[in-house]
């Protein structure tokens, strides 16, 4: 499958996430939506990864050149970083969650446009 | 004696070392201590003067490279002094008749307070020094140092008593006169560096031939405008009578020894580069006899006794430049040094005068001062015969120089061109003028009755010791100075003052006149000088008071000069002034600078809308700022 693929359904991914956020008002549906395009970077790490690796491994058995470690693991970085990004994200939706729940607990509300005091 | 120019550098030193003294511990210091060091410091300079003048004498003289001034680029200007037969005879006079002076005013100035007393000496210490290094300098640039700080000098002194308003005010007059000259000074360095690539005159005077004739003109036109400006020319020589503000033996020293001589000796030390400029010394030689008649005719009718005196300087000093424009350098040198003794000479016994008349410096309230004060009236005769030029007294001789070597200009053949004729005849004219009012100022001050008051008649006695020994010096100099001069029609070899100066001036190449000729000349000027003191006499011997109405009411008041300056020049710059402070000031600086600060402020009014706490906001201007970097990197990044 060709990378055009996979980058067309991650730019779809994060504009659906980013349309999300903007117009929500819901802090639950925008923390969703932050997902998604934490997501949508991730699927595209990946996508990226693999594209390196098997264009570097080709390029080897072409030229017929012996297949060493470092031409298997090329690109494997694009797949270290999503599991940091996954980490991340996983640290963000707790702090993010006890956020919206204190502020359930005050405002009974999880609209975020009640949340207009932050200029003072 | 060889090593006495290892320690020339002692001559500016001691007065600068003087000025430090008298003007840190003036407070702690005594009268007398004053005294010692001011005068002291001076006398040992005159000493190594001596010294100096001796050894060059000898053919000894020499340039000593102390460091390295400037250094830009190929430009090097070192800090240099050069000692040769003119530096070494201004010494003699800037350290003798200064020296003078000082002692003089211990006495002049014994009422003043001691820290008041300290401030005199010590500007007058730094005076002399200012002068010291300005003739000392091996370039031009060091003489620009000295000539700054006797401009500084003269304003400190002409405002010493700076309680009063008006002395302030002729201070800053002039400071800001001496200013236009020096502008044009400054210029002239400018253009000789630019031109010749050196300051040092013997580099500059072994280039000068190879200037063009404009660049030449150029340069010594500027110099001359600031020549005009320290030694008082038209136009701008009005700061000088006003400089009478100052105590009377500042007068002495600024008229006699230093200042006023500063521009004389610049056009003589550069005189390789007026001899190659027609032009420059035309504009010379005019302007200086057209100073010389001016200051002359308005000298008849003032009525203060500094004030004569003064105009008298400015007149004599038209005519020592008339010297210098017509080739005559060494005569006008020689005018220079005849005149500081007897212009000193007539400085101090007016201020004897002022002195005896408890501060009145109004002739028309004198009169019959010759048998109360016989000193100071003798000396002061003596200094009148000297410059109304009467044979054997100093003025004759060097006065009779510059009038036989203006009758001689362009002449090649022994016979009189026109121009010498003219030059010669406005000259004489001018001499008689001298006479004149000289004689006139003489006449109403001592003879006649007292027309003073009471008060002041009872008060009138003859002045101390340290002001009269001087006078009576500078009245034996006033005597023989001229005889280092005689010309050669009555002693053969007689020159000596031209004979020593010949190796620095270039000696104009004009044919001699017969002696006989030359005699008749002395005679013809003698005669008449003879005839204008008997109706001086005549005239005033038994002087009325009465107001002077027509003619003589416009010389009384100076033909209008500097009211015409009013209207001319200060006026339109004040309005100017006046324009740039109410109007531009208000309107474009402030302007400016307030517009500066309403515009942040607005700005910031319109930016807080921005912060209006709703997170999506915040959020919609982060994605399209974003949107709007993605879009210039991906479209405009090459």
């Amino acid at each position: 499958m060709p990378i055009t693929h996979y980058i067309i359904l991650s730019l779809a991914l994060f504009s659906i996430g980013i349309v999300g956020v903007l117009t929500r008002r819901n802090a639950i549906i925008i923390f969703m939506c932050i997902e998604l395009m934490l997501n949508a970077v991730n699927l595209l790490l990946v996508a990226f990864s693999k594209m390196h690796n098997y264009a570097a491994i080709k390029a080897a058995a072409d030229q017929k050149l012996p297949i060493t470690e470092a031409i298997l693991n090329t690109g494997s970085e694009g797949q270290i970083f999503v599991f940091f990004i996954m980490v991340v994200a996983a640290a963000e939706v707790t702090v993010g969650l006890a956020i919206i729940v204190m502020m359930y607990r005050n405002i009974h509300s999880v609209d975020v446009n009640f949340l207009n005091r932050l200029k003072h | 004696m060889k090593n006495a120019l290892n320690i020339v550098y002692l001559i500016p030193l001691l007065p600068l070392v003087g000025f430090l003294i008298n003007g840190l511990l003036r407070k702690h210091l005594s009268k007398s201590m004053i005294s010692v060091v001011g005068c002291g410091t001076i006398l040992v300079s005159f000493a190594l003067s001596i010294v100096m003048f001796l050894q060059v004498k000898n053919g000894d003289g020499g340039t000593i490279e102390y460091f390295n001034f400037i250094s830009v680029g190929e430009l090097t200007i070192p800090f240099a002094f050069q000692i040769d037969q003119l530096s070494s005879l201004f010494l003699l006079i800037i350290t003798g008749v200064g020296f003078l002076i000082h002692v003089y005013s211990t006495s002049y100035m014994q009422e003043e307070k001691p820290e008041h007393f300290g401030r005199y000496f010590s500007y007058l210490n730094l005076f002399v020094f200012s002068m010291l290094l300005l003739v000392m300098g091996a370039n031009y640039v060091i003489m620009f140092i000295g000539w700054e700080g006797v401009g500084l000098c003269s304003y400190l002194l002409i405002g010493y008593w700076f309680k009063n308003n008006e002395y302030n005010k002729a201070a800053n007059k002039a400071f800001v006169m001496n200013r236009i000259g020096d502008l044009a000074f400054l210029i002239a360095i400018f253009w000789i560096i630019a031109k010749t690539g050196g300051v040092n005159y013997g580099e500059v005077f072994a280039f000068a031939p190879k200037l063009s004739g404009t660049d030449a003109t150029i340069i010594t036109l500027l110099l001359f405008v600031g020549a005009a400006g320290k030694s008082a020319q038209i136009p701008l020589y009005t700061w000088l009578p006003d400089a009478m503000a100052g105590p009377t033996p500042v007068s002495a020293l600024i008229h006699a020894a230093t200042m006023v001589t500063a521009g004389i000796y610049m056009i003589a030390r550069s005189n390789v580069l007026y001899s190659l400029s027609e032009v420059s010394m035309n504009v010379v030689a005019i302007v200086g006899l057209a100073t010389a008649l001016l200051a002359a005719t308005i000298a008849l009718k003032q009525n203060d006794i500094k004030k004569v005196l003064a105009y008298s300087t400015v007149s004599q000093l038209g005519y020592m430049f008339l010297a210098l424009g017509v080739g005559a350098y060494s005569a006008g040198v020689f005018h220079v040094m005849t005149h500081a003794f007897f212009k000193a000479l007539l400085f101090l016994a007016a201020g004897s005068v002022i002195h005896a008349m408890s501060g009145e410096q109004d002739i028309r309230n004198m009169g019959g001062l010759s048998k109360k004060i016989r000193i100071t009236f003798i000396t002061f005769l003596i200094g009148c015969i000297a410059i109304a030029g009467i044979p054997p007294f100093s003025g004759f001789f060097s006065k009779d120089a510059i009038l036989l070597n203006a009758l001689l200009v362009d002449s090649h053949d022994g016979s009189f061109s026109i121009k010498g004729i003219i030059l010669y005849g406005v000259a004489l004219f001018t001499a008689l003028l001298t006479a004149f009012y000289m004689f006139r100022l003489l006449f109403i001050t001592f003879s006649g009755t007292f027309r003073g008051t009471e008060e002041q008649k009872h008060h009138i006695h003859e002045s101390p010791a340290p002001m009269t020994i001087p006078l009576i010096i500078l009245a034996v100099l006033s005597i023989i100075g001229g005889l280092i001069g005689i010309p050669d029609a009555i002693v053969k070899g007689g020159d000596k003052f031209t004979e020593f100066l010949s190796p620095v001036i270039a000696q104009r190449a004009g044919h001699p006149v017969s002696h006989s000729t030359e005699y008749m000349l002395m005679g013809l000027s003698t005669v008449l000088v003879g005839i204008t003191i008997i109706v001086a006499w005549r005239q005033y011997r038994n002087y009325k008071r009465k107001e002077a109405t027509g003619f003589a009411k416009v010389l009384e008041d100076k033909w209008y000069v500097d009211e015409f300056y009013e209207k001319i020049i200060v006026k339109p710059l004040h309005n100017f002034g006046g324009f740039l402070k109410n109007v531009f000031e208000k309107l474009v600086v402030d302007g400016l600078v307030n517009g500066v600060g309403r515009m942040v402020n607005y700005g910031g009014r319109q930016f807080r809308l921005l912060q209006s706490g709703q997170v999506g906001s915040y959020v919609l201007l982060m994605v399209l700022s974003m949107v709007i970097i993605f879009l210039v990197q991906f479209f405009l990044r090459k």
